[in-house]
Parts: C-alpha cells; sequence; structure tokens
C-alpha cells in the first residue's frame, strides 16, 4: 500500500512550516483579506436561507448514513454508472489509482490530458505519475494553471493560488508562456491563460476531473465550477475520467437538492455556481464517447472503521472551515503539507496517512469552534482533533516524553486537593527567580515560548482558597 | 439559594480576585457561598491537549464532589464548556452506568457566572458601578460551546458608569487555546498580535471577558509592549457598587 497525501509524509512539522509563512506579511495581509471577502460574502448568502441549520442537519445526516451503508451504495453506484456506459475502476492506494489512469491515457493514445481542478489528483500525485510516464497534465483552473507554471503549491481548497498576486501571476505568465509584452493587468493575464486554454480544449482528447458528489441510484458524476474550464474539459475530449474517493457517494440524485444549496454559499458565497455540470455514463454523438470513474480509497476505510474520527469523511470540500480559521489566517494553507489545508486537512492528512506521519497537525488549531460552526455537513472537527490529539499521545509518545511526564505529573497533583495546595505554594517559591516587580518576563524550556511575546503576572502572595479558609477562620472564629 | 463555587485551578492560583469578585457578588445578591475544599481541575488541559485517560479521575472527582450542589457556579465558560461537552461522553466510555447518570444529573445544575446570573436568576441589573471605558473580548467557548450570545454584554450595559466600546473582531479566537500557546507558540503570537491592534483601536482602560484564562494571554501581550490597558473578570466588573471606594474593582 502506497498512501500519499501529497507531500505530507517528507512534510516538516506544523510548527517549522509555519514559521516562514508569519513572517511573510504580505502572504498574511493577502489572506486575511481574501478570506475576510469570502466571509462576508457567505455570511450574506446564508442570512438569506430560511432553513440553513435545517439544510446544514439533512447534509450531515444524508452524510452518516451513506458512510454507514458505503459498501451498499458504491456498489450501487458501479451498477448505474457501468449500466450508463461507464467503466467503475478501484483503487486501494495513491500509486494503484495513478497507474489505473496513466494505463488508461496510454490506451486511448493520448499524451496530453486536459484537467479539471481536483483535489483528489492532488492527493494521490497525479501529475507527477503522469509525467514520469511521459504524459503531459495541464491544468484548466486558472488558480491551478498559476501554480502549475509557477511550480508553486496550493494554498487554499477553493482558491489555491490565493497567495499569489497579479504581478507575481504576470511574471509566471511572461515565463511560462514566452510572452515577455503581457502586463500584470488581470484582463490581459485572463486572456492570456483563456488563449493558452482554448488551444489546450480544442485539441486534446483526454479529460480528467474529480468529483463533487456522486449520485448512487442514477450512477451521474456532479462537479460545479466557476469559470467554464470545467465544462470544457467534461464535454470537449473524447474520453473522460474522473477519479473521486469513495466518500464521494450520495444515495440519490435528489440529495443533490441539498448538497447544491450548500456547497456554493459555503464555498464562494454564491447562492449557485455558474457552472453546474452532472453527467450519467456516456450519449452517443455527445460529449466523451468513453467515461472512466477511478473509486479511490487511499486510507479512507481507515478513516470509516474510527467510529469517532469516521465524520471527517462527511466533508465536501467546500473551504469555509479555512476561512473562518484564526491559525489558517496566520499561515495560509502552505503550513498543513499537502493540499488539504486549514481545520479540515488538520482532520483529514493525519488519518490518511497515519499518524506516524504529520502528528502535528491535530495540535494546529486553538479548538475556537469557528470551523464546526461553519461546516455545511457539521463535522465537529474540534472533537475530532481532540480525538486524534489522544491517539498521538498513546501510541506516538513515549512515557518519557517530558511533555508526557509533565502531564502525568499534573494529573497526579490534580487527583489530591493536599498535593495541589503543596503545588501551590511549591510554585510560589520556585518561582522567586524569575519574577521582577511582580511579573515573570522569561521562563526556560517549552514555558519560554510563552514568556517570548507575552509576560506572565506572578503567583500572588495568596491563592484563592487561602484567602477563603482565612476569611472563614475570620468569620467563624474556627478552624476548618 | 446556596451557590457551590467551583473556582477553576487556574483563576484559584493565579487569579484570586476573580474569585474574590464573584463571592462579593454573589453574597451581595443575598446568596450563600460553598466552597469545596476538595476541589483543584477539570481537567480540560490534559483533555484537550490528548492526555484523555489523565482526565478521567478529574472528571469522576468534580462529580462526586460537586454532585449535591443545588447549583454550581464557575466563572470560566472553558471550564463549563469542557464539563457540559466531553463529561457525558468520557462517563459513558467509562461503561460505568451510574458515573453517566450522575453526570447527566448534575450537568443541569453547572453554570457559567454570567448563566447563572441571567437565566437562573433572570437578573441583568446587578446593580454594579464601574466607572471606566471597558472592552468585552467574546471568548471562544462562551460563544461557539455555551452560545452566551450577549448575555454577558447585557449585564455589563446594565453597569451604572461604565464606558462600554465594541471589539472588532470580537468573536475571533486570541490565540490562547491552553496548550496551543506553548506548542504552536510562533502561530499563536501572531494570533494574539491582531486581538491586541483590535483592542488598542478601541482606547479602552480595561479589557474583559468571561474567561481569566484568555486575559491572562491578552493582557500578557499587552503588558509586555507597555499598552495603557488593564484586565478585570467580568465578575470584577459587575461586583462593585457605588458604595464601594472608587478603586474597588
Amino acid at each position: 500500500m502506497t498512501i500519499r497525501v501529497g507531500e505530507s509524509a517528507t512534510a516538516p512539522s506544523f510548527q517549522k512550516a509555519a514559521l516562514p509563512l508569519l513572517q511573510d506579511a504580505q502572504l498574511r495581509h493577502n489572506i486575511g483579506h481574501a478570506t475576510d471577502v469570502i466571509q462576508r460574502k457567505r455570511a450574506q448568502v446564508v442570512a438569506e436561507t430560511t432553513d440553513w441549520q435545517n439544510l446544514r442537519t439533512a447534509a450531515s445526516a444524508i452524510k452518516a448514513h451513506t458512510l454507514r451503508h458505503l459498501d451498499h451504495y458504491l456498489l450501487q453506484f458501479e451498477k448505474a454508472c457501468t449500466a450508463a456506459g461507464g467503466h467503475v475502476h478501484w483503487a486501494s492506494d495513491a500509486d494503484e489509482a495513478n497507474q489505473i489512469i496513466a494505463e488508461l491515457v496510454r490506451h486511448y493514445r493520448s499524451d496530453e490530458v486536459i484537467k479539471i481542478k481536483t483535489m483528489t489528483t492532488d492527493e494521490t500525485g497525479l501529475n507527477e505519475a503522469l509525467e514520469h510516464a511521459g504524459i503531459q497534465p495541464v491544468e484548466t483552473d486558472l488558480g491551478e494553471l498559476i501554480l502549475q507554471l509557477g511550480h508553486e503549491k496550493p494554498s487554499h481548497i477553493v482558491g489555491p493560488s490565493l497567495h499569489i498576486n497579479r504581478q507575481q501571476v504576470g511574471a509566471i505568465f511572461r515565463e511560462q508562456m514566452h510572452q515577455p509584452a503581457l502586463s500584470d493587468e488581470p484582463e490581459e493575464l485572463t486572456n492570456a491563460a483563456r488563449r493558452y486554454l482554448r488551444e489546450k480544449f480544442l485539441s486534446v482528447k483526454v479529460g480528467i476531473s474529480g468529483a463533487n458528489f456522486l449520485a448512487a441510484d442514477t450512477g451521474s458524476v456532479c462537479i460545479v465550477e466557476s469559470e467554464g474550464n470545467g465544462r470544457m474539459c467534461l464535454t470537449m475530449p473524447d474520453v473522460l475520467i474522473s477519479l473521486a474517493g469513495i466518500e464521494k457517494i450520495i444515495p440519490t440524485f435528489r440529495d443533490l437538492g441539498v448538497f447544491l444549496q450548500l456547497l456554493p454559499r459555503s464555498a464562494t458565497g454564491e447562492r449557485m455556481n455558474p457552472y453546474n455540470s452532472v453527467w450519467t455514463g456516456v450519449r452517443p454523438g455527445d460529449g466523451p464517447q468513453h467515461f472512466h470513474v477511478v473509486l479511490l480509497d487511499n486510507g479512507r476505510t481507515r478513516i470509516l472503521a474510527d467510529h469517532e474520527a469516521r465524520q471527517t469523511l462527511q466533508c465536501i470540500r467546500c473551504g469555509a472551515c479555512l476561512n473562518t480559521c484564526p491559525v489558517y489566517r496566520q499561515t495560509s494553507g502552505l503550513a498543513y503539507g499537502s493540499g488539504y489545508s486549514g481545520p479540515i486537512g488538520a482532520i483529514v492528512t493525519p488519518q490518511l496517512l497515519g499518524l506516524q506521519h504529520a502528528q502535528s497537525l491535530p495540535y494546529a488549531s486553538s479548538l475556537c469552534g469557528a470551523c464546526y460552526e461553519v461546516c455545511p455537513v457539521k463535522i465537529n472537527i474540534p472533537e475530532v482533533l481532540i480525538h486524534l490529539r489522544g491517539r498521538v499521545v498513546r501510541e506516538q509518545k513515549s512515557a518519557l516524553d517530558p511533555e508526557a511526564l509533565a502531564m502525568k505529573t499534573a494529573a497526579a497533583i490534580f487527583t489530591s486537593h493536599r498535593r495541589f495546595e503543596a503545588a501551590q505554594r511549591l510554585g510560589r517559591l520556585g518561582q522567586v527567580p524569575f519574577v521582577s516587580k511582580g511579573w515573570v518576563r522569561s521562563l526556560p524550556g517549552m514555558l519560554g515560548n510563552w514568556t517570548r511575546v507575552r509576560d506572565l503576572r506572578a503567583l500572588p502572595k495568596q491563592t484563592f482558597r487561602e484567602w477563603w479558609r482565612e476569611r472563614g477562620k475570620a468569620e467563624r472564629g474556627h478552624n476548618d | 439559594m446556596r451557590v457551590s463555587l467551583f473556582i477553576t485551578c487556574y483563576n484559584d492560583t493565579l487569579f484570586p480576585n476573580t474569585g474574590k469578585a464573584v463571592v462579593c457578588l454573589l453574597e451581595r445578591l443575598g446568596h450563600t457561598i460553598d466552597f469545596p475544599f476538595e476541589q483543584t481541575c477539570c481537567g480540560q488541559m490534559h483533555y484537550n491537549t490528548g492526555y484523555q485517560q489523565e482526565a478521567m479521575p478529574l472528571m469522576r472527582r468534580f462529580v462526586e464532589i460537586f454532585g449535591d450542589a443545588e447549583a454550581v457556579c464557575i466563572p470560566s465558560s472553558s471550564c463549563v464548556a469542557m464539563i457540559r461537552d466531553h463529561y457525558p461522553k468520557m462517563a459513558a466510555e467509562q461503561n460505568d452506568p451510574g458515573l453517566a447518570r450522575a453526570v447527566d444529573d448534575l450537568l443541569p445544575r453547572v453554570y457559567e457566572l454570567t448563566e447563572l446570573l441571567v437565566h437562573r436568576f433572570g437578573l441583568e441589573d446587578v446593580g454594579a458601578y464601574f466607572p471606566h471605558r471597558v472592552t468585552y473580548h467574546a471568548s471562544c467557548h462562551s460563544q461557539r460551546s455555551l452560545h452566551l450570545g450577549d448575555v454577558p454584554l447585557r449585564l455589563l450595559r446594565h453597569v451604572r458608569g461604565i464606558d462600554l466600546v465594541d471589539l472588532p473582531n470580537i468573536d475571533r479566537c486570541c490565540g490562547f487555546g491552553g496548550t496551543f500557546a506553548i506548542k504552536m507558540g510562533d502561530v499563536s503570537a501572531a494570533m494574539l498580535a491582531d486581538k491586541m491592534k483590535d483592542v488598542e483601536a478601541t482606547q479602552a482602560e480595561v479589557i474583559t471577558a468571561v474567561d481569566t484564562s484568555c486575559l491572562m494571554h491578552i493582557f500578557g501581550g499587552l503588558h509586555r509592549q507597555h499598552a495603557q490597558v488593564r484586565m478585570a473578570h467580568i465578575a470584577e466588573i459587575l461586583a462593585p457598587t457605588e458604595s464601594d471606594a472608587p478603586e474597588a474593582a
């Protein structure tokens, strides 16, 4: 098994990756501004619905039901899709998925593919695998194209090039498209991308997509997008290959009625996506004549088996949790080691990949709860984060780890009020070397992370309980 | 009413004035305070950091110590959130039906301070006097776990002499997050910087919240930068009256 989630297996810890990003004032400004704008738009279009909370509840229930009966719905999808002229493939891991797709492309004798924005091919590292097999992947989503040409990493689930400004885009296009006269004006840049992509849409025979939803009853695949590049990729090539995680299944076509209200509002603050594509198998003389769906596990069944974390698989990749997250806002998605960033990335990546990798991610949250509040499918991300932290401690931490020792000592102190009171008194004595004018300005070890930018008030002369005891004595004139 | 006070470990140790103000306020309103000395910590730090096994005995202690209380008052929304959000699940995992029942039975009697005042006692005007420019930080747990909404603000708006000024981005996390501030020190510091900017924009003399922990974090940063702001738990604003000395708070 080669479970892969982007490059997160070899990525540095969140703390380490965050540091240079925090020092990039431009990046923090760009991300802060962009997420503020999306959040404002989201709030407006959510407020105008009369049944938002009911929609969330319905979506969560549909997803939870589907996950409980995933085997049934996957087989139902396979049957319906096959009956409509599609071909369904099953991939247990990233390598298998990439291999299936590369072989299909070769089978149809193409050395180039056009791609719609898909998180899942990012997860499996499909582009690198295709290049390795001598096949050139061409990203057609504007954001993804910028990243591909500029050899950059995605910073946001929905807007992958959120961190790149138009001057940087201009520089990338001038060099990579060999158009030295191109300015930094948005119109010129989008026109350049349009011309570049049109040629590809008209000439490339194989399209590759992900999937937003797979309807089990009809075997239909649904993709929503904003730029129309997706519609081109889905309709113009002879061959269409869709890579989809097994959790993308919903029981019925009708269920789209719930999700297509939630997704655009949550993702881009729109009532509806500009392009909503739903297709079922193949139709003679209309659109691609060869259609393949690759259903990907790559660690998903492992998440499914963990009862407490299973809700992770309800995600519809809207990115609302990123936009509202105060941690994401500071670092962008570039600190999370894969395309799955923000709060959802912090729970998806370590689970898909296994906790031995990416074990800093469950701690990349202050547990403020903003993600849970906006999640359109009600994933209780803080609860899953805490659960994963528990697993990190139980499965990964040595008993001699300084943090584990400190925590166990603290627990032993807290289980007896006499020990607790003794510790309070000891703390007062122990702090003396660090206190100056009632404040602690520097502490050793891990605690130095606090005093690097914050002062800490020294322990007061009297704890609350000492005051209470003294007051009781004074009032009642007897001992407790 | 006989109110049992769970002061919380950090208020007990670091911020006794919070507890004194709670006592002063509730006694002034005619209630009797009970303070069980056996109390220590709710287990939040352990639970949220991944040491869930270590939090279990602390949950049991809390339930044993406060099981018979008429009402438990806790001047910290994050500790209330720990108890309300996680104790039932923890008890269920222990396969101890008696414990699970005891938790279910106790939870409706556990109140965060402002909940106790507004929801249980039906009070919004507690007769307080605090003639200062104050801004209120809505802590994460108070909003998104306890769903306090404007409950603390309703109490503050009734305080005589107060000049209450809105904090921009009131609902955004200050970056404390318990051990997060240590484990992810740099990210936490960046979040704190944003919060301090917002606090300073209000030109408030005092920043308040229902959680001393967030205040310790925000004020710790402000103090390092010699900002002219001080911190006060909401109890320290609601406790003093006009008959107290001017600087009673």
